[in-house]
């Protein structure tokens, strides 16, 4: 299983392969962003090899955040062939991620 | 850290409930807002309360406290942001912390009162609950703070020195609200931007801004838990105070009228017990 830890410049290339991918937007100090990592590293198992998975710590790339419009987390952000397709804000239970996911696999 | 009960909101529904499920010899976390932030401590006096006429409402959340504390219930104070069930559980976030139960109380009051204009549109989008979580996103940037606890000064004083630029939102100025910050006085308040916050509107006067900080003492329950089945404003319930999810129960005046003491105290023996007795066919 692999669940990426992104910077801007990783984050940029698993974007531009076109692939399907979820990236979880958190920092240390939030508490909904820690309860949120182990429905993240559940799903990084459940879709490996279909979705790439990974987190961006936003307090070590806070340029990369503000770039993409965080204004709160935890967000998690999909793409696919290269763009946006969706983004959840706020803890959210797992189906409302596998739903963005089964529906763009 | 994990216990067995989790009680969300330390008034006398959750005093109670957290009460009765120690004598069931369940350990209990009772997280909440420091008593002066509970509706009850502003009570002057209490007359109805059966056979302790005449206490005000702060004497009377000191002896539930004193009575919780004897029996070994655990006190949190803070801010439950979250709750969410885990295999067997359930997490619940207290701003940056993170507490494990296998079942959760629910007795968080309606002092939250209706969302304010724009709120809930752009929850996410620049309204912000969580000072601790999100003020790191918002440096360089204009902030409103809109305090509604007693924490929200300490809050706006940690976001000025992350670097926003706030201005504080209130009905009077609170004290402990560093000098450097801006104050409006305002009662109520409307939040504007089309997809992003852009502006609060406070005390007659436009604040231009991009986050928005609503910090009251508690977090309504819809938002703490997605999923609970609501009766107009109040939680649904049935006579052993289970909500619609498993494991979640409730009490006193989130679910509903009458906003009394001895009606919240009643619901709450029932939800521990019945919490107590969820977790023993566990």
């Amino acid at each position: 299983m692999a669940l990426y830890h992104f910077n801007a410049d990783g984050l940029r290339k698993a974007v531009a392969s076109g692939n399907l991918v979820m990236v979880d937007f958190w920092a240390s100090w939030c508490g909904p962003c820690r309860m949120l990592a182990p429905t993240i590293e559940k799903l990084a198992g459940q879709y490996d090899g279909k979705v790439i998975v990974g987190k961006v710590n936003t307090d070590e790339e806070s340029a990369l955040a503000g770039s993409l419009g965080i204004m709160s987390i935890p967000t998690v952000i999909f793409f696919k062939d290269g763009r946006e397709i969706d983004r959840k804000v706020g803890l959210m239970p797992a189906q409302a991620y596998t739903a963005v996911l089964d529906a763009n696999l | 850290m994990n216990y067995d009960v989790i009680v969300i909101g330390g008034g006398p529904a959750g005093l109670s409930a957290a009460v009765q499920a120690r004598v069931r010899n369940k350990s209990v976390l009772v997280v909440s807002a420091p008593a002066a932030d509970l509706p009850l401590a502003r009570a002057q006096r209490v007359d109805n309360y059966l056979g302790l006429p005449g206490l005000s409402g702060t004497e009377l959340l000191a002896r539930f406290d004193a009575h919780a504390r004897e029996l070994g219930v655990e006190r949190r104070y803070g801010k439950a942001l979250n709750a969410m069930p885990t295999e067997g559980g359930f997490f619940v976030a207290v701003e940056s912390d993170v507490v494990e139960g296998r079942a959760l109380i629910l007795a968080c009051g309606v002092g939250q009162g209706t969302p304010y204009p724009g709120e809930l549109e752009l929850l996410g989008a620049g309204v912000s609950y969580c000072a601790t979580c999100d003020g790191m996103l918002y440096r360089g940037k204009n902030v409103v703070v809109v305090g509604r606890s007693s924490h929200a000064p300490e809050e706006a004083n940690y976001l000025q020195g992350l670097g926003c630029h706030v201005t504080y939102a209130a009905p009077r100025r609170p004290e402990g609200l560093s000098p450097e910050i801006p104050f409006v006085k305002a009662g109520e308040v409307a939040i504007l931007g089309d997809g992003a916050v852009t502006a609060v509107q406070a005390g007659g006067q436009l604040l231009p801004c991009e986050g928005v900080f609503l910090l009251r003492s508690a977090v309504s329950p819809g938002q703490l838990l997605p999923g609970l089945a609501f009766d107009g404003p109040y939680l649904q319930v049935n006579r052993d105070m289970a909500t619609n999810l498993p494991g979640v129960f409730a009490a006193g005046d989130c679910t509903g009228l009458p906003l009394q003491v001895s009606k919240a105290v009643g619901e709450g023996l029932v939800a521990g017990l019945r919490a107590a007795e969820y977790l023993d066919r566990a």
